[in-house]
Order: structure tokens, then sequence, then C-alpha cells
């Protein structure tokens, strides 16, 4: 696996995400602790809300819209709701943080 | 005949090397040490002892010169190493070369000095050997110290001083300390003691410059202008592996010396073991490692295989009084989870995370005891699955207790306000109830507690509970959401109460049974904060729905709305053409009239938002607030200035509320408006808060709303005067802002509290009317501006993109 550098860790506000865009739409850098992140789609598999603007607890963000929440581990809604959010490895190397090259750079959803 | 090895570093590293080296083969070489510190191998971990007067430097030396000797090695203590000569396989000392065959670098590290201006006056000091530990020693009461660096090193420092009567400060850059191994909620713990031993502490934290004078440092002075008056100053900021003469040398270095799983560098004759060392990318500071490298140096050098792995290692703080332990690896991964202890009576803190039903990670305070169990579970990766239940309770623990969701109330001292309205304390109560009052009626007829506002019931309900046990029924509550066992009038209560100041404060002493709360407790925990230490707490964005993070209202596409504040509905063209211009500008579809008095700007894309404001801030025009959970507008009619039946300066009137209240948060949203006469045109008696102008005066109505629920307004009062309707105005705002429930409306607050204790507290008592309007005040010195300039200013960059992979030129 080859890793792509987006940012340094406090560009992402602690409990908090950014942004990156992507040929294939934005992925979310989520921020669960002083030295946590986790990368997924922003997109709210439900009605398309932006994951990012959302509330960031434990290991896990609750869609602004109508407050769905995932599991960032595994992408899956928790609770009564269902359904899933693509997850993608993201890791800290010091206090950069790597990306997939593979979701970072990819062209289309193959 | 014997081979020549040379050390170069006598620290704890090289120290175990020759103790391994020399116990399994005596006679295998000819060692000659090189130290630059003029004394041998001590025990540098045991400083801070040292420091704190718990020990002697006699007590941690850990080679004497007897040992030395009878091991027949060869010391140059004192003597700096000028270079490595690899080709020739010498080294070169200041007193003469010596030959090696095999050479093991230990250079250790140098500590990491952040290069502000003054760092190299006279009395600024890393903390790192005996010399600086010595100076430290020095101190006394009558000096004031800094130290930079909330880290393991720095908070050593601090409290070894802080023991001998030392004025210490402690300036962390971070928002917690030790963030690398403990979790905010160890961090506040930790702060917490520390602070009970006379330590002050400054968390996030920048430092400008180190002012001196005659040479000597003086002060420490802040990015925010703080100065810091200081005798002696600490960096404890972290260290850097001393790579120096390996790299002169030619051996491949990163971060510190490369060297394979043998500890072998470059040269097949050269190792290096220690904080010099990187490998596979990693560099080291804890001693457990240190001696694992140790023992594999020894064994290639006896030509035995050996490997070095890197485990997972365990942090104690050695500070007397701070129990604190740390473990393991937090870092995500799938199916991760947390089991999370409190016990906020006995100042407890324990967090388990769990990775299919191993421990992978635990961080502990106040009560440590379980901390090597742990440790031995993440080291050998046992199974937890079968008893993952009490799993937190530790290995002694059979069946039995639970957490106690009443911990909380059980561990307020006698003394502490349960009641605010009529000041009855903890032990009040208890007493009444052991003269008898068997129940809420019973209490409140006997003491008055929860006798006026009511929203203690909770908190006098638990009181009951814990004092009578199972003789006392308890009324289900609902509580704020599954991380608490507590209601929203309970939290509040005990954060004023318990002086609670920040969000890991209510987490711990409440006992929350999540790590950082949940998308539903997190507002309300912020909103309570803020309103209660407006000036101690600082608001948390993270802990805010979006709207109120980005100033401005998401819509379902994920675009967002614009709405600029127009004081009391009242315009000008130049405000109208600057808005019709941005309208043009950002391409936003939609323009709309609110039922507020003001204009929406519909459809507005996210990062465009710094930019739509700083062209609306250059007209005048500042943030409605039209996301908040506060002040939106105060609407008005034209009253005397125009209107022919106009009574009084409705205009003005409402121009003058909204400028004294916006910017300031509620409970709920809080809309307002004043009417010239009772024909009432600006709908006065369907807002939160509503002025009808009279001939007389003007008439004060609450609760009213036109939402879910439609109700009308009902009389508070008439006053005479403006000024004293300004007053009531801002006082009744202030009640509802400490008193409700976040997510009520004021007509729900003033549904449980009562129109009667409202007017008690808001219209008759003067003295009380007068302090809640100074307590508004206090509080709108913080929130009385524009966010959206702020946010121009300060937080631009956040709108956009982190990184943008679509900019790259096509294939």
């Amino acid at each position: 696996m080859s890793w792509i550098d987006v940012g340094h860790i406090d560009e992402v506000p602690l409990r908090g995400a950014r942004l990156i865009k992507t040929h294939i739409g934005c992925i979310a850098i989520f921020r669960t602790a002083e030295a946590e992140v986790f990368a997924a789609t922003n997109n709210c598999p439900h009605k398309d809300g932006p994951l990012s603007e959302g509330i960031v607890h434990g290991q896990s963000v609750t869609c602004p819209l109508h407050n769905w929440v995932f599991d960032l581990n595994t992408g899956e809604a928790q609770g009564a709701d269902d359904g899933r959010i693509t997850t993608y490895p993201v890791r800290l190397e010091g206090s950069r943080i790597l990306l997939d090259d593979k979701a970072a750079t990819r062209r289309s959803a193959a | 005949m014997k081979q020549r090895l040379v050390v170069i570093g006598a620290g704890m590293a090289s120290g175990r090397v020759l103790e391994h080296l020399t116990d399994a083969a005596p006679d295998a070489f000819d060692i000659t040490l090189f130290n630059a510190e003029p004394r041998g191998n001590y025990n540098r971990i045991m400083l801070s002892p040292v420091l704190s007067g718990e020990k002697t430097y006699e007590e941690i030396v850990t080679h004497d010169d007897a040992w030395y000797a009878e091991r027949r090695i060869t010391c140059r203590f004192g003597e700096k190493v000028a270079r490595i000569d690899r080709e020739m396989k010498v080294v070169d000392g200041a007193n003469g070369h010596v030959p090696y065959d095999k050479l093991l670098i230990a250079t250790g590290s140098n500590p990491f000095v952040i290069p502000l201006p003054g760092h190299d006056l006279d009395g600024v000091i890393a903390y790192r050997d005996l010399e600086d530990t010595r100076q430290m020693m020095g101190m006394g009461p009558g000096n004031k110290v800094v130290v930079i660096g909330g880290g393991l090193l720095g908070l050593e420092a601090a409290a070894g001083m802080a023991a001998h009567g030392v004025d210490v400060t402690v300036v962390h850059i971070m928002g917690n300390l030790m963030e690398r191994q403990l979790d905010e909620a160890a961090g506040y713990l930790l702060k917490k003691s520390l602070e009970d031993k006379g330590i002050k502490i400054c968390l996030q934290a920048n430092s400008k410059e180190i002012i001196g004078q005659g040479g000597k440092v003086r002060a420490l002075l802040l990015d925010d202008g703080t100065e810091l008056p200081c005798d002696l100053l600490v960096m404890a900021v972290g260290i850097r592996p001393n790579t120096a003469l390996a790299q002169e040398a030619g051996l491949a270095t990163g971060r510190g010396i490369h060297v394979d799983d043998q500890m072998l560098t470059s040269d097949p004759d050269v190792f290096a073991v220690g904080e010099c060392v990187e490998h596979d990318g990693e560099i080291f500071g804890l001693v457990a490692p240190l001696y694992d490298q140790a023992k594999v140096v020894a064994m290639a050098l006896l030509g035995e295989e050996a490997v070095f792995e890197r485990k997972t290692l365990s942090t104690k703080l050695k500070v007397t009084g701070c129990d604190l332990f740390s473990a393991g690896d937090f870092a995500e991964g799938p199916e991760r989870e947390d089991i999370v202890f409190r016990d906020p009576s006995r100042g407890v803190y324990k967090r388990l995370v769990i990775e299919e039903d191993r421990l992978v990670g635990a961080v502990m305070y106040g009560d440590t005891a379980d901390g090597s169990w742990f440790f031995g579970l993440i080291k050998d990766g046992t199974s937890i699955e079968e008893m993952r239940e009490t799993l937190i309770f530790g290995p002694a623990y059979q069946g039995g207790d639970t957490a106690d969701p009443l911990s909380a109330v059980a561990a307020l001292p006698l003394e502490a306000e349960i009641c605010g309205c009529n000041g009855v304390c903890k032990g009040n109560i208890v007493e009444a109830i052991n003269a008898g009052a068997g129940d809420l009626g019973a209490v409140r007829a006997s003491t008055k507690a929860s006798a006026s506002c009511g929203t203690c019931t909770g908190l006098v309900e638990q009181v009951l509970q814990v004092t009578l046990g199972d003789d006392f029924q308890m009324p289900t509550a609902q509580p704020v959401c599954g991380c608490t066992d507590l209601t929203h009038e309970d939290v509040r209560r005990l954060i004023k109460g318990q002086e609670l100041k920040s969000q890991a404060a209510v987490w711990q002493e409440l006992g929350w049974n999540t790590p950082n709360g949940c998308h539903v407790c997190r507002p309300a925990i912020n909103y309570y904060l803020l309103a209660d230490w407006p000036l101690e707490y600082q608001d948390d964005p993270q802990s805010r729905f979006v709207n109120e993070r980005k100033h401005a209202n998401i819509q379902k596409d994920g675009t967002f709305s614009v709405v600029p504040r127009m004081w009391g509905g009242i315009t000008t063209p130049e405000e109208l053409r600057a808005i019709a211009d941005a309208a043009d500008k950002y391409d936003v579809p939609t323009v709309k009239v609110t039922g507020g008095q003001r204009i929406d700007l519909l459809g507005v894309k996210g990062e465009d938002l710094p930019a739509i404001w700083s062209d609306l801030n250059k007209a005048g025009l500042v943030s409605g607030h039209a996301y908040s959970k506060g002040l939106r507008t105060v609407k008005t009619c034209v009253g005397t200035d125009h209107c022919r039946f106009g009574t009084q300066d409705s205009t003005g009137l409402g121009i003058k509320l909204e400028k004294i209240l916006w910017g300031s948060w509620a409970p709920h949203k809080l809309k307002l408006a004043v009417s010239g006469c009772p024909r009432n045109c600006a709908e006065a008696t369907c807002k939160d808060i509503g002025v009808v102008c009279v001939d007389s005066g003007f008439q004060i109505s609450i609760g009213g709303a036109a939402g879910m629920d439609v109700k009308e307004t009902e009389l508070l009062c008439q006053v005479p005067t403006e000024d004293e309707a300004i007053e009531v105005v801002m006082a009744v705002t202030q009640a509802y802002r400490e008193g409700g429930k976040y997510l009520d409306r004021l007509y729900k607050w003033m549904g449980k509290v009562g129109m009667g204790w409202i007017r008690g507290h808001v219209v008759d008592d003067l003295e009380n009317r007068a302090a809640l309007v100074e307590r508004f005040e206090l509080s709108q010195s913080i929130y009385r501006k524009d966010p959206w300039a702020e946010h121009v200013r300060d937080k631009a960059q956040t709108y956009a993109p982190i990184a943008d992979f679509t900019l790259e030129a096509a294939e």
C-alpha cells in the first residue's frame, strides 16, 4: 500500500473533520483524539448529508441532517438505522496525516 | 587475542550492555568507556526523586568506580570524543586515540530547545542531567520558576520544585497535559492534583519571548501578552537523538542513527543503542525498549542471535500523589471499543480500549493498582471475551458491585449547595431527612430545598435516596442521554455547585460512561458551561451543531444560508446594494425576505462563506445569528416616527435591545418584538419576549411562541421608562439563560419555574434584577461580537478542503 501526505494533524480540529477533494467525491478526515484519525466518505447514505460537518464523539460521527450515527472503524450505521459509509485506510506518521494513495487519486469509482 | 570494544557514552542503555556483556563473558573484550559527563552511569530516570528530595544522587548511581574496576573497564570520563575514524578503526578522544575492533555508539539525546528570543539567557535550562537537576534544587521558597512543557519530564520537574516550596508555573502548548499518554479525562484529573500541590498550569499557551535583565532570565512572555516572572526557566519539550558523531563518521542517519534488528549501524563493526538510534522509523525515549536493545547488542557482540522487537509500552508519572498509568495503543483500528469507569468520589478514572476481544490500551488515574495486570493482558494478547463485562473492575472482581449512578451526589460534601434559590446545602437536607422528612414534599416543607424554581428537584431526590436507601422510591426522570443517568437539571446544578469549568471536568466528576459524550449531550454541556462560566470556559466549536459552528444554516443539499443582521428590521440602500452584489457575485440561487424582518441568501457554498461574509462586513453588515440557540431578531413596527397611532419609539427601543442582546447564547432560540401600540403590528405577543408600548410606558410579556406550539405571551410587568424596560428584558433573558434546560424555549422554562417565581426574581427583587443584568453584561463582554468577522480573520482556511486531488493535471 502506498501513502500520500494530505496534511498536518493540527489542521484538523480535535473532535472535528476536514475535507479532501478527490475525483470520486469528497473524503472526510475525522480527528477523534489528539493522535487518532479516520477517513471515510463525506456523504451520508441516508440523504447525502455532509458527515464532515457532524459532531464527532468517541470513534463515531453524527450526520448533521438527521442524526444518523456511524462507527468510523467499520463505517456501519449505529442503532436502528441501516446503512454503511465507505472507510479508507489512513494513518499518522508523526504529525503528518497519510491517506491510502488509491483512495486519494482514484479517478473513477471502480 | 582479546577483541577491543570502545563504548561512547555511559548512559543507561550502554550501562546495561556492559552488564550483560561482562556477566556473560567477562574476558571477551578489552573495554574502553568514554563519557562526556565527568561521571559514570547513573539512573537518569530517577533524577525526579532526587529533585524532589526523596532520593540522593548517591542512591541513584548504578555503576560506581569499584564496579568499573572490578570489570576491568577503562573509564575515560569527562572526556569528549572528537571523531570516529572508521577506516583506521580508531576513536579520537580529547586525551588521545583508542583503536577498536567493535564500536558501540550510545550518545543518547539532546534536549530540544525552542529557539525563542532569549533562549540563550542565563537561567534558561533543560531537564536532562545532574547539572540541570542541581540548578533546580537551588531554587526554594521565594523563587519563581516557569517550566515550558506539560509532558512527563516537565511535570516531574515542576512537582519536584514545588515540593521545595518554589512557585512553579507550567506552560503547555496543548489543551491537555501529557496528551500523548493521557486522554482528556485523565489529563483533567492530573491537572487538578498538580494544582492542589500549588502548581499553576497554563494550557493552550504559546510562548513568545524570554525576557532577560542583565543577561539573566527575568520572565516568559506568552503571545496573549501574559508575562510570567521567573528566576529560572526550564524547557522540557522533548528530545532529539544525538547523531552528530555518527553523522560525521559517515554512518547512515535519519532522525536517529539507523540500526537494524541486531542494533547494527550501516557499518558492520559499529553498533548503536539507546536514545540516539532510529529503528524502523521510530526513536525511543522510555527506558524499557532501551533495555531490550541493550540485551540484543550484548548478544550480537558475542556472536549470538538476537532480534530487537518493539513492544507495547507503559508510562507512570513519578510524582507523589499523582497516581497515573497509561499503556498500549489508542490509535485507530477496526472494531475498537471503549470501556469507561469513573468514580467521582474517589477521583478515579479508568478507560480500556478493546479490539476483537483483546485489550489493546489502558489509561488509569487515581487507582492504578490493576495497571500491571492490564498491561500483562495487553502484552500477552489474552482473550478477554469471558471477562468482558467485569474486566474494568480488575483481577480481584468476583461478582457484585456495578458503577453507582448516585455516586456523584453521594460524593458531594455536606456543605455543597443543592438549592441555589434558598441557599440549602446537602447537609441541611440530610439533617432534615434524618429528622424524619421521608419524601420530597417533606424536605421542601422543612428546608425549602427545591421549593422555588424547582430545577434542583432531581438532586434533592437523589440525596433522599442516598440517605434513605431502599426506603425511598425514586421517581423516574429522563436523563440527558445515554452517556449519563443525570437529568439536565441535575447537570446544571452540579456544574454550578461543584464549579465544573470544563467538559472533561463534567465527564469525570459526574461519571459519564463514554469517553467524550455524544451529539446529544455535548452541545448541552457546552452551553451550560459557557452560560455559567463565561470568562473561564472557552466555547468549543466541535461541540456545536454545524449551524452554530459555521455561523450559517445548513440546507438539505449541504449548502448554507446567509442572513445578515438588520437592527430592528431597519436597513439602508447601501446595505441592500451590498446584499444584492453579494447575491450576484456568489451565484445565490434564492433571495428571500424572512419573518424576522431581514433578507436570507439561500444556497451559498460552504467554502464561499468567509468570502461572502467579508464582502458583507465591508458594508457594515454582521451576522444575524439566524442559526443560533440565542438571540435571533428584535422585530419592530415603525412606532412614533411615522405611525399616527404610535405611542413610543418602538423602532428605537427594538434597535437598542438588539444591540444589547445580540451574540448571546440561550437554551434555545430567543425572538423578541417591540410594538408601538396595542394594535401590535410587530406581533410581540407571540415572541419569547414581547414589548407592547402604551401611553403610560411599556408592557413586557414573555413565553410566547409561534412554532410547533403556538403560545400567547403572559404579562410579566409594566414599567414606566425605556431604561427600565431594557433592564427587565436583560434580567429575564439572563434568568432563562441560567435556569433553562437546553432546547427548552422560554415558555417551557416558564412552565417549570412559574410566572410567580420569575416575577419575584426579575421584577420585584431589584437587587436580584441588578445582579442578573450584571451577569448578563459580563457574559456579553465575551460574546457580543460578530462571529463572521472573527472567522474571516482567523478561520477562513478551515472552510476549504485540506487537500484537493482534483486539481492535478489529467493523465
